[in-house]
């Protein structure tokens, strides 16, 4: 019988989010049938000892004179670095930063203290438990992971949040959702939905198999992206009405044109609310 | 001449037809006549005068837009380009005055000829866009204050717009050319930061 892949997850500067959404994951004890965690924080594993590993995850953001388990975290993490054959940077935190600002590659948009090491960057707040089991299955297989040029999982981040989101037609179509929780309507305009040009196939795979934030009426919050949490995550920022980000892939001239195209056309459909819309066609009958 | 070089002259006949004398008493054969052609032929090359103040109206829109994405791709601050944008519409308005007649006259005064194909942005998106980008960027790079667009749009092409009107109908004291400064002036200090 082989070996089960060892796995040893390290938190510095975190909440646990990462670890809960983890947990989460459907087939959560088939794992340890071929995984092995020599250690993790929050479920019972073997005592913490600094030893060779196929995986170190580490999970939450650095900081300078923080302690774990007796060591600076750092020279700690300097220590298990060297004895891991894999590195992935979990969760927003880690790979950016998140709230505190400083991760293992990047500290923000900046280059970070482990700029130059070759690590997986899995970022979210939380990362998705599909794309975590997702970076385990392909390791422990030893499969080759694309990745991007921020060291992001391309089969996960090539997609956009806005992919797969239900309201995706009012989006092409320019008609907003007015007020906070309203189902039907695009959020991108007034409710400050980041969706166009966030990385991550979220609204695709859905959270919990059944929904995702924009999909329930929340917009999209950018927490895969490395300038996360911005400011006022409800409302839109815009340069004289005109959103100050857009979608991805496109200029601004020609998405400006086809949004002032869409407008003009209208979809009268989308303009109310659906349910009175087939109501009304009924009448006329 | 090519069939396109004969339809831009149909074009361009039409438009000082239609700016001098308006929409509905410009007749195609007034336009065939000047062009010497047939009323017949003429349909060949728009299928009605509905058709061609449409294509008019895309090809302003155009001509407006390409000169003014110049402007926008200046390296320059947005006090300036206010100035140049002023500066292309009265000049225009100077030795193009056609155009500002039919935008004017035409356009906004018979909307319901463009109510079909031409409604909102459609035909007019080309300048509008320039227009938005040239806000936009005024905005980024913090030189002009953030607010409302229509706000902002309106009191820029209106009032240009109305010293052009003003202009045609022999009112102002000056040549449009000496308003060129205080016009951009006092846009710039309603706009700025």
């Amino acid at each position: 019988m082989h070996s089960k892949f060892k796995v040893l997850w390290i938190d510095a500067n975190t909440c646990y989010g990462c670890s809960h959404s983890f947990f989460n994951y459907k087939e959560f004890s088939s794992l340890f049938d071929e995984i092995e965690f020599l250690y993790h924080p929050l479920f019972l594993s073997n005592d913490f000892s600094i030893q060779n590993s196929d995986l170190l995850i580490v999970e939450g953001a650095l900081r300078k004179n923080f302690f774990r388990m007796g060591y600076e975290f750092n020279e700690l993490l300097d220590s298990l670095i060297k004895r891991a054959s894999n590195i992935l940077a979990l969760g927003t935190c880690a790979v950016y930063g998140g709230i505190y600002g400083e991760g293992l590659m990047f500290n923000k948009k900046e280059k970070g203290k482990y700029f130059d090491l070759n690590i997986i960057n899995l970022p979210g707040c939380p990362p998705h438990p599909d794309w975590i089991v997702y970076i385990l299955n392909m390791l422990k297989s030893n499969k080759q992971i694309l990745l991007d040029e921020l060291n992001r999982p391309k089969e996960i981040f090539a997609y956009t949040s806005h992919m797969g989101c239900v309201r995706n037609e009012y989006f092409d179509w320019k008609i907003d959702a007015k007020d906070f929780g309203e189902k039907e309507g695009c959020l991108f305009y007034l409710q400050g939905c980041q969706g166009p040009f966030t990385h991550g196939n979220c609204n695709k795979i859905l959270w919990n198999e059944v929904n995702s934030k924009p999909r329930a009426g929340t917009p999209c919050f950018g927490c895969t992206e490395a300038d996360f949490p911005k400011d006022n995550l409800f409302k839109t920022d815009t340069f004289m009405g005109i959103p100050a980000n857009i979608p991805l892939g496109v200029s601004k001239r020609a998405y400006l044109t086809l949004s002032g195209v869409a407008k003009s056309l209208k979809n009268d459909r989308l303009e109310k609310k659906l349910i009175n819309y087939l109501k009304e066609k009924n009448e006329d009958r | 001449m090519t069939k396109e070089e004969k339809k831009e002259l149909i074009m361009k006949i039409a438009l000082s037809l239609f700016a001098k004398r308006g929409f509905y008493n410009t007749t195609i054969s007034d336009i065939a006549k000047e062009m010497e052609m047939s009323v017949g032929n003429m349909y060949n090359y728009f299928p009605s005068k509905e058709s061609l103040a449409k294509e008019l109206l895309i090809y302003t829109s155009k001509k407006f837009g390409e000169e003014i994405r110049k402007i926008n791709e200046m390296d320059i601050h947005s006090r300036d380009k206010i100035k140049k944008i002023v500066e292309l519409y009265f000049e225009t308005a100077i030795n193009e005055p056609e155009l500002i007649d039919y935008f004017i006259r035409v356009y906004l005064s018979n909307k319901e000829i463009f109510a079909n194909g031409c409604e909102g942005m459609l035909c007019v998106s080309a300048f509008v866009t320039e227009i938005m980008i040239f806000f936009e960027e005024g905005v980024r790079k913090k030189e002009l204050k953030n607010q409302d667009f229509f706000a902002a749009f309106g009191l820029f092409m209106g009032y240009i717009g109305g010293l052009a009107f003003l202009n045609k109908e022999g009112i102002l004291t000056k040549s449009l050319y000496e308003y060129v400064e205080p016009v951009s002036e006092n846009i710039y200090n309603a706009l700025k930061v």
